[in-house]
């Protein structure tokens, strides 16, 4: 799928990749390039003004993201780019920011910092790539992996319980929650799009093959027959109770978006808390233009 | 510049050395504060907390030190000076954003009211057991500017200065203090806003296609711009071209290396301050830092009724060590006594610096009080001998 980020000018989502960096670093068949397509596609029809959008990664063969976007962006530390994100947004709350990382960054090493995120309804859009694996490291167990696939960490077959990250996201506070695979790219674009007018913490999670590693080990053929697979398998089921969302090896992917609800995000509350606490004296955080 | 008179509270107080820190924070134009509670430092975000709504500005209480530690990172590429607060345990979980800093010249200052370690040690009480990791800390090779105030006058003037520091040279500045001048309560004046230099990074003038993020001229410091500007820049902690770009080859390391080493380490005469009291002549020269070059002015004082010749050789940045300073003093003078509240930590500079042409006495403390004058006037009165 990588295949739609191959050099074509014409193609309005080049102006918005670092076309001066491409090749790209991913594999063939490597689904990490098509959830891009959706996010630049999704981007260029927000209507945001695109000067005041940031996109952060962690690192990670998702982490890779931010440095192929042609907008400010920042590649910071392994897990950390929820916090990296969430002082640059209460800095200048102008900013669009984006968090694009993948499911081992943003759940294992960065998962202290997700849940608090979504706690406290941080203004942020997260995109997390499910491949179920560390891509970057060479395939080792992720929280994502569902039981029973061989790792190289766990060469018998995972053993351990995965998170079901759209219900901890949920269970967190996350105002809007959407699940798609890679074969849904006009719903995953769409899920982008859409989150992307929302006001508070967003989790997108994408679901992705990851062919070289976690396929091959697992002898589920290449990055088409992921796409296959996720095609047969998916169910969508919008308004899904999220608890009831859990993956299982090579099983059934509810897919869709769960969650959609207004909250007042962390400056939201803290600006309002202060007017009611300082009354005139306070000045608004953030009205102009985030200087003050 | 003169600083913004919002954040200065002018005025004579009687406060301690962390709300000094604080005042002097917000007197630089810090309006990003970071942090996680932690004794001895939490008084510091305490009183950002309460001060900053009305100034204009924010603090946020991350989940731990190494979201805080990052959360400042994204903020100052968002355009405001920023620091964080902490105490050993928390400045150990900083340390991979200590690097991060470093490689991608992220201003920011870095506060550490030391306390006896390792691990939760003495948390109430006082060390100087830290300096060491601040320069070391993070995996790499990395500079750093570090200072070390005795009061909490200096915890407020010091301040500005770190924060100067940070923006003139795009590098973490530590800000070390410890649990005793952090508690201590003395007389601090804030002048008026008008009286207190500011700078500010140094803010390309450049239009977004003729910029680089990390093309510099002789000052080896970039021009910086922040998220939002339209230059579209892309900033990694991996090694990276003038561009920005991720370069992993060992031409661009080097490259990058040189140029991030050479911007402290070329500038390391501008940086050094030290305060000199009586060295010139002196047989002895007591060197020291923070609270403890208090505690040694008392030992000096004595010894010097004793018709002994000793030097004060205060230093007041840490990092850069004066190296030079020391090794010029050395071809005169008999000996180095150099107290600190750590096991032995910057007497280990001090004798690289020395080389052996002079003694060099280490005056080592476990941590948890500071040292009694008298063992530091026996010391002296030892070496005079
Ligand atoms: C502190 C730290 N620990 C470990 C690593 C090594 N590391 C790099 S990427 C990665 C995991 C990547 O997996 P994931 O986040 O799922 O992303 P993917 O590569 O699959 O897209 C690890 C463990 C690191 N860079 N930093
Ligand atoms: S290792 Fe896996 S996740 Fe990484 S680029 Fe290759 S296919 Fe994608």
């Amino acid at each position: 799928m990588s295949d739609d980020l191959a050099l074509d000018i014409q193609n309005p989502v080049m102006q918005l990749l670092r076309q001066d960096r491409i090749p790209h670093i991913w594999c063939p068949g490597c689904g990490i390039g098509t959830t891009v397509n959706c996010f630049v596609r999704a981007m260029l029809e927000s209507g945001l003004n695109l000067d005041n959008v940031a996109v952060v990664s962690g690192i990670g063969c998702t982490g890779r993201v931010a440095g192929y976007i042609n907008l400010d962006s920042f590649h910071t530390t392994h897990g950390r780019a929820i916090p990296f994100a969430t002082g640059m947004k209460l800095a200048n709350p102008n900013l669009k920011v984006i968090v694009y990382s993948g499911d081992g960054d943003l759940s294992a090493i960065g998962g202290n910092h997700f849940i608090h995120a979504a706690r406290r309804n941080m203004d942020l859009m997260v995109v997390c790539v499910t491949n179920f694996t560390y891509g970057m490291t060479g395939g080792q167990v992720a929280p994502t992996t569902p039981l029973g696939p061989t790792q190289t960490t766990m060469p018998y077959g995972n053993f351990e319980n995965p998170f079901n990250l759209p219900f901890l996201a949920d269970a967190c506070g996350a105002v809007y929650v959407a699940r798609w695979t890679v074969f849904h790219v006009r719903q995953l674009a769409k899920a982008m799009k859409e989150g992307l007018s929302k006001r508070g913490f967003v989790f997108i999670e994408a679901i992705s093959p990851c062919p070289t590693l976690y396929s091959r080990r697992n002898r589920l053929g290449d990055g088409a027959d992921q796409l296959k697979y996720y095609k047969e398998r998916s169910i969508v089921k919008n308004g899904a109770d999220t608890k009831d969302v859990g993956l299982t090896f090579q099983g059934d992917i509810t897919v869709g978006k769960f969650v959609d609800r207004e909250r007042p995000t962390w400056l939201d509350s803290m600006n309002g808390h202060f007017s009611t606490h300082f009354k005139e004296k306070y000045k608004i955080y953030g009205g102009s233009h985030g200087e003050d | 510049m003169h600083a913004d008179p919002k954040g200065v509270l002018t005025g004579d107080h009687f406060i301690d050395g962390d709300h000094a820190a604080c005042e002097g924070a917000l007197a630089a134009g810090c309006r990003f504060v970071a942090g996680y509670p932690i004794t001895p430092s939490t008084e510091v975000v305490e009183r950002f907390a309460s001060r900053i709504p009305l100034v204009g500005g924010l603090f946020i209480q991350m989940e731990d030190e190494i979201a805080s530690s990052i959360a400042i990172l994204g903020a100052a590429w968002a355009g405001k000076k920023v620091m964080t607060v902490t105490s050993g345990p928390g400045l150990s979980l900083m340390m991979e954003h200590i690097g991060l800093a470093a490689i991608t010249e992220t201003p920011c200052v870095f506060v550490d009211v030391q306390r006896g370690g390792p691990s939760t040690g003495l948390p109430t009480l006082p060390a100087q057991a830290d300096m060491m990791q601040i320069k070391w800390g993070s995996h790499g090779d990395y500079e750093i500017i570090a200072l070390s105030p005795n009061s909490p006058q200096e915890c407020f003037d010091l301040m500005i200065t770190a924060f100067n520091l940070a923006e003139t040279y795009r590098v973490p500045v530590f800000f070390m203090m410890d649990e005793v001048v952090g508690h201590m309560t003395e007389r601090v004046v804030i002048p008026a806003a008008s009286e207190i230099d500011v700078i500010d990074r140094k803010w390309t003038r450049k239009q977004p296609g003729e910029y680089k993020a990390y093309q510099t001229d002789d000052s080896l410091v970039p021009e910086m711009i922040k998220a939002g500007d339209g230059y579209h820049v892309h900033i990694t902690g991996l090694t990276h071209d003038e561009r920005g770009y991720p370069a992993m080859n060992p031409v661009a390391q080097e490259k990058m290396m040189k140029r991030l080493l050479n911007k402290i380490r070329l500038n390391k005469d501008k940086l050094v301050d030290v305060r000199e009291d009586g060295v010139d002549g002196a047989d002895i020269v007591v060197i020291s830092f923070g609270i403890t070059s208090r505690v040694a002015g008392a030992a000096i004082e004595v010894a010097r009724q004793k018709g002994v010749k000793v030097g004060h050789l205060r230093m007041v940045i840490t990092w850069p060590f004066p190296a030079d300073r020391i090794r010029q003093l050395a071809s005169r003078v008999k000996a180095f006594i150099v107290p600190e509240i750590n096991m032995g930590q910057m007497v280990l500079e001090v004798e690289r610096a020395v080389l052996g042409h002079a003694s060099v006495i280490s005056i080592p403390h476990a941590g948890g009080t500071v040292h009694e004058p008298e063992v530091i006037l026996e010391k002296i009165m030892e070496a005079a001998r």
